[in-house]
């Protein structure tokens, strides 16, 4: 689980980025909490052919499950 | 479950809402110069904050001084849209004395300049070929501040404020501005572009629908050559591009359009300068995230590491005024311009390189 809670932009998306190069994950799950960098990653996972599923948690955040 | 192959749809979807406020913007730019802001500055987030900055005495130039109601409306505007789409939220904590530092440092560039980034666009739909020169240069800091970035800089994590953290700045602001507009306390330009205003009550309206659409929006004028350049990803650059479309189809439309270097309202003719100044701000945004005009969105979404920052943005203008920094329309200020230029480079080179963690 990729925790980028508190991160301002870009640097979410940039440790997804990070995530994806190295490791080609089949799914991740990565944990935000402002929707600047759930749009962010939104489009970045979308563009590297990820489906991405998103909801909220008990505690405000975003669970953000990125999977191929 | 969202698909993964978006096509035309998709993008429209995707990019709708930041073209709508872009194209907006640059309308509102064009319409609040027609009312009575001046030319190319229908919207200045970096002039505005000095004027702002001027009004409260922080510095005497007599000519750049107003409470002006835009930037309050845009933070006030962000806020309330970040509370109806419950996304506001106190935080802070990231570095604050360094994002105060790299906000003075960026007021300092776009006063060399004479705009901000959003001005830069504006200047640019106007015909104004300097502010070509400041584009690229703009560009040119944001490729030097996207190596740090590339190589793990982090400003480190923010956290959750009490509420009253995340309040503190959008009121102050709110409560200055109804005291400029009831009494004589703040100082107001009687020459001067701080002398040249659209109506307090349009201009507070535009820029609350604005800050709300730069909300949900997300437009950052940084962030759009930023996230080209990282994740050749376009949606940003869009909003920059909208608002220059719509800026030069209203000057034209209203004949205020003039191509050249010479004789552009409020601008300087020199280049080396113009550059300079755009590289210190696109650089010194990069490494805080966002542009001028981001920052007070973020500030009314609560976060208080933006309303530090909006605050080393109008210390930053107050250094530039008081000693001799700030460029005018006859050409570069009367201080050590070049050296401060320097300094601030190597500042941001060390703040870059401070923050930077190797990763594998």
């Amino acid at each position: 689980m990729l925790d980028v809670r508190g991160l301002n932009c870009p640097m979410p998306v940039l440790a997804v980025q990070r995530e994806v190069k190295a490791n080609a994950p089949k799914t991740l799950e990565v944990l935000a909490d402002h929707m600047t960098a759930v749009y962010n990653i939104q489009r970045f996972a979308s563009s590297q052919g990820y489906a991405v599923k998103t909801e909220e948690t008990a505690e405000g955040d975003y669970r953000i499950l990125l999977s191929k | 479950m969202e698909k993964t192959k978006r096509g035309f749809a998709g993008f429209v979807k995707d990019n709708w809402l930041v073209v709508v406020t872009g194209l907006l913007i640059g309308a509102a730019a064009v319409v609040l110069s027609w009312l009575g802001n001046p030319k190319n500055m229908g919207f200045c987030i970096a002039c505005f904050e000095r004027d702002i900055t001027g009004a409260l005495k922080f510095h005497q130039a007599g000519v750049v001084q107003y409470f002006r109601p835009e930037i309050v409306g845009i933070v006030l505007g962000a806020m309330i849209m970040a509370m109806l789409r419950g996304e506001w939220r106190a935080q802070g904590g990231s570095s604050p004395i360094t994002r105060f530092i790299l906000g003075m440092l960026v007021m300092i560039g776009a006063l060399v300049f004479l705009g901000c980034p959003l001005r830069m666009v504006i200047r640019i739909g106007g015909g104004d070929l300097n502010a070509v020169i400041g584009l690229a240069g703009f560009i040119v800091g944001i490729l030097i501040g996207v190596i740090p970035l590339k190589k793990g800089f982090s400003l480190n994590r923010a956290y959750r404020q009490n509420t009253l953290e995340g309040l503190v700045f959008p009121f102050l602001l709110a409560i200055l501005f109804t005291i400029s507009l009831v009494s004589d306390l703040f100082a107001k330009s009687t020459g001067g572009p701080g002398s040249m205003r659209a109506p307090w009550l349009i201009a507070f309206g535009i820029a609350l629908v604005v800050g709300a659409l730069c909300q949900r929006s997300r437009l950052c004028m940084a962030g759009g050559i930023r996230d080209v350049v990282l994740f050749k990803d376009f949606h940003l650059v869009l909003g920059f591009v909208s608002i220059l479309v719509a800026v030069l189809i209203g000057n034209l439309i209203t004949g205020n359009f003039k191509f050249g270097f010479e004789g552009q309202p409020v601008a300087h003719t020199d280049g080396v300068f113009n550059f300079l100044g755009m590289v210190l701000v696109g650089w010194g945004s990069v490494l805080l995230g966002g542009c001028p005009l981001r920052q007070l969105v973020l500030a009314g979404e609560g976060n208080s590491d933006s309303a530090v920052t909006v605050l080393g943005f109008m210390a930053g203008a107050a250094v530039s005024h008081n000693f001799g920094l700030a460029s005018s329309a006859t050409g570069i200020g009367s201080g050590p311009v070049l050296g401060v230029l320097i300094a601030g480079f190597a500042v941001l080179l060390v703040v870059s390189l401070m923050n930077t963690k190797r990763r594998n």
